[in-house]
């Protein structure tokens, strides 16, 4: 049987088990960073990560820790500037090359790091080690406690930002903490498919669960089960086709998301005709 | 004790003093209509007694306590709301989304809370609009579920900021009669701003009228004249009576509404 040969690998059983643990943490902050249109921020920030990444194994520490803290100053400086940030793209764009930049220059001064950069850029979830599902583990729990304790203003605030605002609640304390947990979340994300695939996991199953969906929990719970479903069917096809896991997990992502596209709600029908109602000219 | 109380209040936004020498007495279960041209202060007034901005100088009592933000006693429709037209939750899970929402902690809906729900859903006769996706609602329906998110908790002064905005002039009919009925049923305080007078007319008790950084109640007779109307909103206004008694404003320039007219001040 194809499952126990897969389960005879040590490799397989910690890339089994650090996938999961990534994409429940990727499915459930991904719900929330598509409901809050902020899909680009999880991109930008993993770019940073890129930086601190390359920059940690320069000075002798382990990626993670480097890619963690970068991502976390990141966040927390993204959340500071909240709405200064909305329409300067040049701007984001323009420091997130720099980041990328940096990262080739201190590649540059360690030049035996050239096959963990495609691990870094593009993810090695065969490649984790047993302490490495250490490691996730404990940022998963971090950042899914985190989630847990802001969820419900996080929820007010995404939906309608202006009453959870007179209601009392800190826009941006709320938008910190959660773009705390969004660069827990990418970090984690990208020891799975790497820096650059980090929409396959983070935005991709999140978003079809919003069309799905329009039940909070129902939406929450198919984004977080597409997440582990994708990464477990891209760890087999891989171990099936010898191609690289983070292709599988990038094309099962795309293929929901498209699939999720066809998918039509009863009553969209009457949706158009209410619109048709609401533009047609006065008789 | 009343229901909204301002005692020598001065409010001042970014350095600039907006009203100043703020005296009113609202008392429970009044309909009020907030009137004054744009940059008068309407929604800087609506933020003081959310307790969002303290007054400069004097106070601001809800109900014998001081306004303070995220009181129980008042709900609140505010006038920027976030795009609706691609919300992806259905009618229920956006009120949900408000209920205890300034607390910390997982978004758990406890029975109490999904009588809560219900009860405002049913108030605002949006039951049937609960399991219908927010994106295909209409305008009319989309404001009758921000108004169900406003009623949870069952608050007792009811802050509504421009409600009729963007509404076709049928459904600002609706809104407003539905507002004066919850109103009645629930003995609510309504303080309710609006650009567009006509619609209101019927429904409302007293009008403030905000105008050069002063703010005054009065009765409607004496606030909804061509006279006192010209003079708040600097343009040409008359107040015509029809043989039924009812009032209709009209611009100079001979339209109904008179934000089309308004001269930023």
């Amino acid at each position: 049987m194809l499952i126990t040969t897969i389960f005879d690998y040590d490799f397989m059983r910690t890339a089994f088990a650090a996938g999961t643990i990534v994409a429940i943490v990727a499915g459930a902050v991904g719900y929330f960073l598509v409901l809050r249109n902020l899909a680009f921020a999880g991109h930008a920030l993993s770019h940073v990560g890129f930086a601190g990444a390359t920059g940690a194994v320069l000075v002798g520490v382990a990626p993670l820790w480097g890619l963690v803290s970068f991502t976390l100053a990141a966040g927390i400086a993204m959340g500071l500037l909240g709405e200064r940030l909305r329409g300067r793209d040049v701007a984001v764009g323009i420091i997130l090359s720099l980041a990328l930049g940096f990262g080739v220059l201190f590649l540059h001064f360690y030049t035996s790091f050239a096959t963990q950069t495609t691990s870094l850029l593009f993810g090695n979830v065969l490649g984790v080690s047993i302490g490495g599902v250490w490691n996730l583990f404990a940022l998963a729990v971090a950042a899914l406690v985190g989630l847990g304790i802001i969820s419900r203003p996080l929820l007010f605030a995404s939906v309608d930002p202006e009453m959870a605002e007179a209601r009392g609640v800190s826009l941006r304390r709320v938008s910190v903490l959660f773009l705390v947990v969004v660069a827990l979340a990418v970090a984690e994300a990208t020891q799975v498919v790497g820096i650059l695939l980090v929409f396959s996991l983070m935005v991709g199953p999140a978003a079809a669960a919003l069309r799905l969906s329009n039940r909070f929990t129902m939406a929450l719970a198919i984004s977080i089960g597409f997440a582990v479903a994708q990464t477990w069917l891209g760890i087999v096809m891989a171990f099936v086709t010898d191609w690289p896991p983070s292709f599988w997990i990038t094309l099962i992502s795309c293929l929901t998301y498209g699939c999720s596209l066809l998918v039509t709600w009863p009553g969209r029908a009457r949706y158009r005709k209410i619109v048709a109602r609401d533009v047609a000219p006065a008789p | 004790m009343n229901a909204v109380e301002l005692t020598g209040v001065a409010l001042a936004r970014g350095g600039r003093t907006v009203l100043a020498g703020v005296d009113a007495h609202i008392a429970p279960g009044e309909f009020i209509a907030i009137l004054g041209p744009n940059g008068s202060g309407k929604t800087t007034l609506l933020q003081a007694i959310l307790g969002l901005i303290q007054p400069a100088r004097g106070e601001i009592r809800i109900l014998g306590q001081k306004a303070t933000p995220g009181a129980a006693t008042v709900g609140y429709l505010p006038q920027k709301r976030g795009s609706i037209s691609d919300m992806p939750l259905r009618g229920w899970d956006f009120v949900a989304s408000a209920v205890k929402g300034e607390r910390w902690g997982l978004p758990r809906i406890k029975a109490e809370d999904r009588a809560d729900i219900a009860g405002a859903l049913a108030l605002v006769e949006a039951t049937g609009l609960a399991a219908r996706p927010m994106a295909q609602l209409s305008g009319g329906e989309v404001q009758r579920m921000l108004l169900a998110k406003a009623l949870l908790g069952r608050p007792k002064v009811l802050l509504l900021d421009e409600p009729l905005m963007s509404l076709d002039l049928r459904f600002q009919a609706g809104v407003v009669a539905l507002v004066r009925r919850i109103q009645k049923d629930l003995g609510l305080t309504v303080l309710f701003t609006a650009h567009e007078l006509n619609p209101l007319l019927e429904a409302i008790d007293r009008v403030f009228y905000l105008a050069e950084g002063r703010a005054a109640l009065g009765p409607v007779d004496e606030i909804v004249t061509s006279e006192m109307l010209s003079r708040l909103y600097r343009t040409p206004i008359d107040v015509i009576r029809l043989p039924d008694g009812r009032r209709i404003v009209v611009s100079a320039h001979g339209e109904i509404d008179i934000h089309a007219h308004h001269h930023d001040l």
